[in-house]
């Protein structure tokens, strides 16, 4: 069985992103990027299923640019077996990535197809439900955990209030929660031996004509922040301060 | 298009016993567009959910599709019917959760609608503030799809009251459903406790509660004494300390109780995404330099298994 992996290379998480200074978009300048939380547990589940002897073969797959081959050569050195970028400089929003990994995923035939349930810079959420949709194949998203037996993949989804069991027949997408799995550290002899590897590339203009940004970035800002709190020093001064100042009687 | 929709459609989440508190505040918020604004309900002996839908202020009819297979609702079922309905509205949206998160980005691709998930607030036509990164940025977009999708951030907008006039209840058929999909069991926390979402007190614990048996020990008393819901840190989750459901935050449930109270938790911009718009908030941490201290109103530096105990006891049990 042949499993695809959609990556992104996002702003790391650790990173306190600032506006830049005429509020047109965030600065990301310099900024260090990483692959997509979640999709690192996409490519750990993928590997956890070749180890299982169930998945023959991993292909990851990205769009952008030339920069973008850092997170597929972060994704070789996890496991994967090869890595095609999808080349493209400008901004792509979910539904134009949806329709792009429609087309590879129809070069590629997998059986599964493996996303993070979000990506942590735009917190969209969207594009493995979409590309379920232009696929037209069964989706089990927010999975914390999946077993493929025979055509069928069994996926538990964490939902509000608990949890949910589906079955889906194969080929079908799933995205990826972060308790699904613990991603593998990716040791440096494999990071260097993931540098020698060929990573593959498509033109994104070939994939799909229909890619241009539909929504548009008009300004940004940071929050507005919560107003500056106090420290009480005791619990009776806490509850002091509640009935005074906030009408909370405890 | 030929003709121009101008009706709203709300995808109205439920448990198969009551409608979300969600539906209310997707309902206040479609009174933007000032155009009829009309219910999808999806279920399976639903009929009271859809009678309850229709008592909704400011609902002009409730579309009602009973089928089996909206007896759990798959995505694969749901976005299709929305699919099919979809051109006879300018606007679809929901309040965002789980449900809606699952199944509207499917129903935008068959409708080739580019969604914007989470809105904040909607500022025009067309126009809407959403946060990125963790909510450490506010970005102002504007959609150019004739057909705007889109979730809404509850907690943002008000609840629709209900009304004495209920409106028209139209019964729909279903589509076949889904072979290709099958829901197989599910897992409900069970809790005396109000449900998170809707708590007007939320107590959340971290990490540093240590073990699922001490995060009862010490959370449940008091939130038994403020008839609170509790929540967790992702850490606290991780480590089997609390059930996934209650995970706060950006990957979790956004909550914004009257008070919350964050008892050994960090403040990561990933957990604070959830509860920066709770109305109080009061963090107790034994590091006075813990982030929470810049979101809290209200600080208390201190060890939590001193602090909690001590607080329980000097409050008076709610009636
Ligand atoms: C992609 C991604 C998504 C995430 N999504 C979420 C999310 O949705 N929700 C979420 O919560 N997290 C999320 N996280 C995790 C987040 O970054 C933090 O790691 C997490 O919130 C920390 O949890 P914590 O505060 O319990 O633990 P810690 O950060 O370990 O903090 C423990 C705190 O307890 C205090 N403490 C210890 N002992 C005591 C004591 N005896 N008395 C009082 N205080 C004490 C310490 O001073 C410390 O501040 C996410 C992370 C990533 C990478």
């Amino acid at each position: 069985m042949k499993i695809l992996v959609a990556v992104k290379r996002v702003v790391d998480y650790n990173v306190k992103v600032r506006v830049k200074a005429d509020g047109s978009d965030v600065d990301t300048q310099g900024v260090k990027m990483s692959i997509n939380p979640f999709d690192e547990n996409a490519i750990e589940e993928a590997i956890r299923l070749k180890e299982k002897g169930i998945a023959s073969e991993i292909v990851a797959v990205c769009i952008g640019n030339a920069a973008h081959q850092d997170v597929l050569r972060h994704a070789l050195a996890m496991g994967a077996d090869r890595a095609v970028l999808v080349e493209n400089e400008s901004e792509v929003q979910p539904l134009a990535v949806a329709k792009l990994l429609k087309a590879v995923v129809e070069k590629e035939q997998p059986q599964l197809i493996l996303l993070g349930k979000q990506a942590v810079d735009d917190d969209a959420g969207q594009v493995g439900q979409m590309l379920a949709a232009l696929l037209d194949y069964p989706q089990g998203t927010f999975a914390s955990a999946i077993e493929i037996a025979g055509n069928e993949a069994t996926v538990t989804r964490e939902v509000d209030g608990g949890t949910e069991t589906l079955a889906l027949q194969l080929p079908a997408v799933v995205t990826t929660d972060l308790r699904l799995n613990a991603p593998r550290f990716v040791k440096l002899p494999n990071l260097m031996m993931a540098k020698k590897k060929i990573i593959e590339t498509l033109a994104a203009n070939t994939l799909s004509d229909d890619i241009t940004p539909r929504v548009r970035l008009l300004r940004v800002a940071e929050p507005p922040a919560r107003k500056a709190g106090i420290k009480v020093n005791s619990v009776t001064e806490l509850l002091e301060k509640l009935r005074a100042h906030e009408g909370i009687s405890l | 298009m030929s003709t121009t929709a101008n009706k709203t459609l709300i995808l109205a989440e439920h448990d198969g016993r009551s409608l979300s508190e969600g539906v209310y505040h997707a309902v206040a918020a479609a009174a933007f567009w000032n155009q009829p604004v009309e219910l999808l309900v999806l279920g399976h002996d639903a009929n009271s959910i859809a009678q309850a839908a229709a008592t909704i202020q400011g609902v002009s009819r409730v579309i009602y599709s009973d089928s089996t297979a909206f007896a759990h609702t798959l995505a694969e079922d749901a976005a299709k019917l929305i699919s099919q309905l979809g051109r006879d509205y300018s606007v679809i949206l929901a309040a965002h959760s789980a449900f809606s998160r699952n199944i509207l980005p499917r129903a935008a691709a068959l409708l080739d609608v580019a969604m914007i998930s989470d809105v904040l607030e909607i500022q025009a036509n067309q126009t809407y503030v959403r946060a990125v990164y963790a909510g450490n940025i506010y970005t102002t977009v504007q959609s150019s799809d004739t057909l705007q999708i889109l979730t809404i951030h509850s907690s943002r907008f008000p609840q629709a009251a209900r009304t004495q006039a209920p409106a028209e209840i139209d019964t729909i058929a279903a589509l076949p459903a889904t072979p290709a999909s099958r829901w197989v069991s599910e897992f409900r926390s069970q809790s005396e406790r109000p449900p998170l979402s809707s708590a007007k007190v939320v107590i959340s614990g971290g990490r540093s509660l240590g073990s699922a048996e001490h995060f009862e020990q010490i959370l449940a008393p008091l939130a038994s004494k403020l008839g609170a819901a509790l929540g967790a840190t992702r850490a606290a989750v991780d480590a089997g300390f609390a059930p996934n459901d209650i995970q706060v935050g950006q990957t979790g449930v956004t909550v914004a109780p009257e008070l919350y109270i964050a008892v050994g938790v960090s403040g990561a911009v990933q957990h604070t995404y959830g509860m920066k718009d709770s109305k109080v908030v009061v963090a107790i941490n034994q590091d006075p330099d813990a982030p929470i201290f810049q979101v809290a109103d209200y600080g208390l530096v201190g060890d939590l298994f001193e602090v909690v105990p001590s607080l329980t006891a000097s409050i008076q049990s709610q009636p």
